[in-house]
């Protein structure tokens, strides 16, 4: 096999859906303290794909998401964060349809407001509806590498377990799951929830995931702009680690050095 | 008449159609970014002009907004 410069595995594209990316990171729009800030933080984190969540229509609402995705040439995910039931995802999903022209949807379907996990068997629901409607869906899902395969069989384009609940930051907390749900899988795996900091991007990465969702750890950072360039970052580094191939691990130390030609220095 | 517009009763004209109820919220056919439901269905933007609503019907009006 050639040797890939780091420059070569970073820019790398992938397939998603029915198009190719160069970047491997999505970022939700949500938490930003300003569209300002949003704006600097999606550009420094090179992404190309962003997430929306459908609201209603307040009149006395300043600033326009839409037009700022626009203006930045992003391509719209919209979601349906704060849906509970197959029934109101797959609304949400046909009224993001008309609303942004777009048949991909981020299908989220929430069981419970606490932890805000996933509800398998509505988001089965929905995932087979949505698919046979001709979306291309997204599916936000548990770490069960069985409802995994029950996802990509119902036809989405990409399954996205969370690494932990949704804003928890606390990385991700199975990685047996996930690297199963890696193994098996036939379309992309992308992590979705509970990035807290780089290194677990880069986790998720070398576990094998073609790609990473987040937001809250970018937009509520300190400094979401400097955080958005270290996940960009951190996701290449984690896809080169991946395909270079880490040493295994050992109990015991290997040495890197000769052990033959010592010098005898004892006497 | 009286319709149930993003959670608000309005009051419209009997006969009002879709582009009446989502005018009042400063959406015109040209806003982008915008789809509407009447009672739970989508409404294409070519049939804001043509649905006419009924009396006590509910109407969804939506758009992006920051989002996870």
């Amino acid at each position: 096999m050639p040797s890939r410069g780091d420059s070569d595995t970073a820019t790398e594209r992938w397939r998603l859906g029915d198009r190719e990316w160069g970047s491997r990171l999505i970022v939700g729009t949500g938490g930003f303290r300003s569209l300002e800030q949003m704006e600097r933080a999606l550009a420094a984190s090179g992404t190309e794909i962003v997430t929306v969540a459908l609201r209603r229509v307040d009149p006395l609402a300043q600033g326009s998401v839409t037009e700022l995705i626009d203006r930045l040439g992003l391509f719209v995910l919209p979601n349906t964060a704060g849906c509970y039931t197959a029934r109101d995802a797959v609304r949400t999903a046909k009224l993001a349809r008309e609303a942004f022209r777009t048949d991909w949807i981020k299908l989220e379907v929430i069981g419970d407001d606490r932890t805000l996990l996933p509800d398998a068997p509505e988001l089965l629901l929905a995932a087979e509806e949505l698919a046979a409607d001709g979306f291309t869906v997204l599916p936000y899902t548990t770490d069960d590498p069985v409802v995994a395969r029950r996802l990509e069989e119902t036809g989405c384009a990409a399954v996205m377990p969370l690494g932990s609940p949704i804003g928890s930051g606390s990385g991700i907390r199975n990685p047996y799951n996930f690297r199963i749900i890696v193994e098996q899988a036939g379309v992309p795996v992308i992590c979705d929830a509970g990035i807290g900091t780089a290194s677990d991007a880069t986790v998720a990465m070398e576990l094998g995931c073609d790609g990473v969702l987040l937001a809250s750890a970018v937009s509520r950072a300190a400094d979401p702009v400097l955080m958005a360039g270290a996940m960009r970052r951190a996701v290449e580094a984690g896809y080169a680690a991946r395909r270079a191939g880490r040493i295994p691990r050992r109990l015991h130390a290997q040495a890197s050095s000769p052990e033959e030609g010592l010098a005898e220095l004892d006497g | 008449m009286k319709v149930q517009l993003n959670g608000n009763e309005v009051e419209l004209a009997d006969g009002a159609a879709v582009a009446q109820a989502v005018a009042s919220l400063g959406v015109g056919a040209l806003t982008p970014g915008v789809a509407v439901a009447v009672a739970g269905e989508v409404v294409p933007r070519a049939q804001w002009t043509s649905r006419r609503l009924s009396d006590g019907e509910t109407v969804e009006v939506v758009h992006a907004v920051q989002g996870g």
